[in-house]
């Protein structure tokens, strides 16, 4: 699915996958906080968003 | 290959009139050129309907899903391919047919040769390697390499994997090519151009699904396209939507495209969508070392979990 994504354009950070036990509280915490800050360093999303979403933003 | 009809009608003669398939499946003359049509012969007296040429490159597994009686069909390399893929997919039993072999040497892709001859095209006709196109105009010779299709050029399995009888010799095979120089120019490129090349490649998609329907992976009842309840992807022209069903589709046939082609040439508006599924293919046979429908026994790559496995997507 990454393979895919990557490949026709989606930012490399912008999309993770992760397996947490529902007993892995910290690792649930430090891959959220991981995630996020990538994520946050790539800025809003360019892609996938549809004409009509376009016209209302701002 | 041109004089491999014969040979096809007579098996096909043979087969019906002993009772041994209730069909047969192969090519007739289309009627415009370079467009050979699947045929369905249920009679001996109609084999010779049957032809073999150059643009006989619809994949013909695609029309045995579900079929109940017992079925001869011509296979290609590829044809030959999705049809262990069809058998391994329960769509058809392996005993309901009789592959007859075909090695092929290529089909051409009629879009090049409508592209170099200068005029309206009356018919074309095959010699050895070369094809006489027949314009309004005059006649012109085009070397048949230089019009194959993009995935025949790189081919790798050109003689069936599986077949009952043969029509001809294997062909040599082609070892020095590189399937997916392709897929390593698009990886090269920053994510920008990524999307961008994908956006031009897909700005004249008409969303008619014929990629999907001359598709022999694609054949459930219903396709997620269709559904409205509930619906997975938007039904309108708009661009996301367009690369959705595009990415969704590639998805579908992940470890089960045989690069066949069948996708590329059906499409009207000449979009090249192994664009998609060749990326799934590299990534197949890179990290698992799996190609399609090479053989019956082993289950498909994303059948099987393995413990080494890669994972590295994962954290």
């Amino acid at each position: 699915m990454k393979n895919l994504l990557e490949h026709m354009g989606v930012e490399p950070d912008r999309i993770h996958f992760s397996w947490i036990s529902s007993a892995e509280s910290t690792k649930f915490v430090s891959v959220v906080n991981e995630i996020s800050a990538k994520v946050k360093a790539l800025g809003p999303n360019q892609h996938f968003i549809k004409q009509e979403a376009k016209g209302a933003q701002p | 290959m041109t004089g491999y009809t014969d040979k096809i009608r007579e098996i096909a003669k043979r087969l019906l009139q002993s009772c041994q398939v209730e069909m047969v499946i192969g090519f007739r003359q289309g009627s415009v050129p370079m467009m050979s049509e699947p045929c369905m012969v249920r009679r001996p007296e109609d084999v010779d309907q049957l032809m073999w040429d150059s643009h006989c490159g619809i994949n013909l597994a695609n029309y045995l899903t579900d079929r109940k009686e017992k079925i001869a069909v011509f296979a290609k390399g590829c044809d030959s391919r999705n049809m262990v893929t069809h058998i391994v997919e329960n769509k058809i039993k392996r005993e309901q047919l009789v592959i007859v072999g075909v090695p092929c040497q290529g089909m051409i892709d009629k879009r090049k040769v409508a592209e170099m001859a200068t005029a309206e095209i009356v018919s074309v006709r095959e010699l050895n390697s070369k094809i006489e196109v027949k314009t309004t105009a005059g006649e012109e010779s085009i070397a048949k390499a230089e019009v194959l299709q993009s995935n025949c050029r790189v081919c790798r399995h050109r003689n069936p994997v599986i077949f009952d009888e043969m029509v001809a010799e294997p062909v040599a095979e082609q070892a020095d090519v590189d399937p997916y120089s392709d897929v390593r120019a698009i990886e090269a490129m920053t994510p920008d151009e990524k999307w961008k090349y994908f956006d031009d490649l897909l700005a004249p998609c008409l969303r008619c699904y014929a990629c999907r329907n001359a598709c022999p992976l694609c054949y459930c009842p219903t396709c997620f396209v269709d559904e409205a309840k509930p619906q997975w992807v938007g039904k309108g022209q708009d661009p996301v939507d367009i690369r959705t069903f595009h990415f969704l589709r590639a998805y579908h046939c992940a470890g089960r495209c045989t690069d066949c082609g069948a996708c590329a040439r059906a499409c009207p508006v000449g979009i090249d969508m192994r664009a998609f599924t060749k990326k799934l293919n590299k990534d197949c046979f890179d990290l698992y070392g799996w190609e399609a429908g090479m053989s019956l026994e082993t289950r498909p790559a994303l059948d099987v979990f393995k413990a080494n496995d890669p994972g590295e997507f994962i954290k």
